[in-house]
């Protein structure tokens, strides 16, 4: 099993290494995410080094918690923290997007270390909320934990799937909202307001805790606090700077879906990991 | 005639063995699970069967997720529902990851009847076959079904398998051992061969007996494997009597019909009649009212193989 830590400056460390391989792969692939990819640095690092019991040596391992990706298109952080954490090597990054690679534009099974395929959004509560249901039929103690993007959220499958989890009880399912408030088209407020969150998810039955998505020790409290509520499903809304650790870069839309150019990339890189 | 029966019903017996057999069985409805018999499953075995209500798209997510941990999950609404609503989901996350997930559906095509237009899946066949890793599956009766949810329990990754409403006629000239892929002529041909699936299976046998009455000697093969289908014996037929009639109760967009003349087009360029649904939406009525509205009875099935006959 995977060694976790608690240790917070290590944590940080590891994310600071974690947005450097983002922004380089990112860079070198010339397409892709990475607004949605920093925002999320904190949270997938901490699930990984911190939280999650989990393997790299056995990716299949069937009392693993799950992490599922439910917005695909920030795979770049998840694959930065695989490869950190050992799913394989961190060679394979710098080969992202392209033909035959290990690395596919959205999360894809084929990764080491990747539940399963994703990249169309609102499916994935769903899809957790299964692995939730398969936990207690198998009566296994896994728990499930899964990436929503706020945007995201404007698609109805995922109010499907808050109903149904709170239904079920499921206590071992904690879905994590990055709340970056940002979409391709403009700010989640302009395009379709998903306000008020905590209060609608708790009208679905969620227990709903809400941190600053960059605070490592928020988050290691938040998810400790998810494991004891267990009769109900758990949302950390998670609240985030898109593109967050480059200046250039934080709430500025544009970077959705655009790769860092060379000089932002060295710019960016010289942000992240300092002069030295 | 054969015995009448409801093929849900087969379906509905087939999961409660299946269930008592296997822990790995998992079944899902979306509100429908008396008509679609998943119920029975339900009662026997309640920890391994969840109705998530009117949600087709959180039905096949949750049907996903299971399967990704191991489980063999049937799931099951009305096909309209199953496919059209769903099929993103399907696509994105079933098919993509090859989950094993059993796509059972019910009410697909005129048959449904009173229900009218909305509720008559003429397309299903056309979108889940469209899907990379998706098998489609049309038994012809009750029985084949039972033998269609026996066998496909144990073929890992998605499959779609399409019943009808009504109760439909035992098809007697089967020799039964459903087997995916393959076809089974069940009346030899010398001037066509018609190809069917479902409840036209039962229809076409009849127009047979009725075409040899009028000195034409029109073959009919049950082809319940839609995907993957009998390559050899479609290609055969062809070459052995030069005219192939494809009959489904489906649009003739997309279905059994199109599968057959991809196949022929390339390898076998012989004249084929497609009967089914002319791409145009059903109505309310009685299932015999709208097979003929819509040219599936016996009759126009006649009609249209003796007319394809003589004009070659």
């Amino acid at each position: 099993m995977f060694p976790l830590t608690k240790d917070v400056k290590r944590l940080e460390e590891i994310c600071r290494e974690v947005r450097a391989l983002i922004i380089k792969m990112l860079a070198k692939a010339g397409s892709g995410h990475p607004g949605g990819s920093l925002s999320a640095v904190e949270i997938v690092t901490t699930l990984y080094f911190s939280v999650m019991r989990h393997d790299p040596q056995n990716p299949e391992w069937e009392d693993r918690d799950r992490f599922h990706l439910s917005k695909g298109h920030a795979c770049p952080v998840l694959y930065a923290v695989l490869a950190k954490a050992g799913y394989f090597d961190e060679s394979h990054l710098w080969s992202l997007r392209r033909f035959g690679a290990l690395l596919q534009g959205h999360a894809d099974k084929r990764t080491p270390g990747v539940e399963l395929s994703t990249g169309s959004l609102g499916q994935g509560l769903s899809v957790a909320l299964g692995m939730a249901l398969a936990a207690r039929v198998s009566k296994r103690g896994y728990r499930v934990y899964c990436l929503m993007g706020d945007g995201e959220i404007q698609e109805g499958n995922v109010w499907e799937a808050a109903m149904a989890a709170a239904h079920y009880d499921v206590g071992n399912l904690c879905a994590i909202l990055d709340y970056n408030k940002f979409q391709i088209d403009g700010s989640v407020d302009e395009i379709m307001s998903i306000e008020p969150l905590e209060e609608k998810w708790e009208a679905f039955g969620w227990h709903t805790i809400v941190v600053d998505g960059h605070d490592i020790s928020d988050l290691i409290s938040a998810f400790e606090q998810a494991k004891e509520i267990k009769r109900k499903p758990t949302i950390i809304i998670a609240q985030t700077v898109k593109g967050k650790g480059v200046s250039f870069m934080e709430h500025v839309v544009d970077f959705h879906g655009r790769a860092p150019a060379p000089e932002e990339e060295r710019l960016a890189l010289k942000e992240i990991l300092g002069d030295g | 005639m054969g015995e009448l029966l409801y093929a849900r019903d087969y379906y509905g017996k087939a999961l409660v063995e299946l269930g008592r057999e296997r822990e790995d069985i998992v079944v899902l409805d979306a509100d429908l699970s008396g008509s679609t018999r998943t119920a029975k499953f339900g009662k026997e075995f309640p920890n391994r069967f969840f109705n998530v209500g009117v949600a087709e798209q959180n039905l096949m997510g949750v049907a996903g997720g299971l399967a990704s941990c191991g489980f063999t999950v049937f799931a099951s609404s009305f096909a309209i529902f199953a496919t059209g609503r769903a099929w993103e989901q399907i696509r994105n996350t079933i098919c993509t990851n090859e989950l094993n997930v059993k796509i059972v559906a019910t009410h697909a095509g005129i048959t449904v009847g009173e229900d009218g237009a909305s509720h008559q899946a003429n397309e299903d066949i056309a979108i889940m076959r469209a899907i990379p890793n998706m098998r489609v599956i049309v038994p012809c009766d009750a029985y084949e079904t039972y033998e269609v949810i026996r066998v496909i329990a144990d073929i890992p990754g998605p499959v779609y398998v399409r019943m009808g409403r009504s109760k439909v006629p035992v098809v007697e000239e089967r020799k039964g051992g459903f087997s995916l892929g393959k076809g089974e002529v069940l009346r030899e041909g010398k001037d066509c061969y018609i190809v069917a699936c479902g409840l036209m299976v039962h229809q076409s046998l009849e127009a047979s007996k009725a075409l040899e009455g009028m000195g034409i000697s029109a073959g009919v093969v049950n082809m319940p494997s839609i995907k993957p289908l009998d390559r050899d014996l479609v290609v055969d037929l062809a070459k052995q009597t030069g005219l192939i009639v494809t009959c489904e109760e489906h649009s003739v967009i997309g279905g059994l019909g199109s599968a057959v003349v991809e196949i022929l087009s390339q390898e076998q360029p012989v004249k084929v009649v497609m009967i089914g649904v002319n791409d145009v939406f059903g109505q309310s009525g009685s299932p015999d009212e709208l097979l003929k509205a819509y040219g599936l009875d016996v009759a126009s099935i006649v009609e249209k193989v003796a007319s394809a006959v003589r004009s070659i």
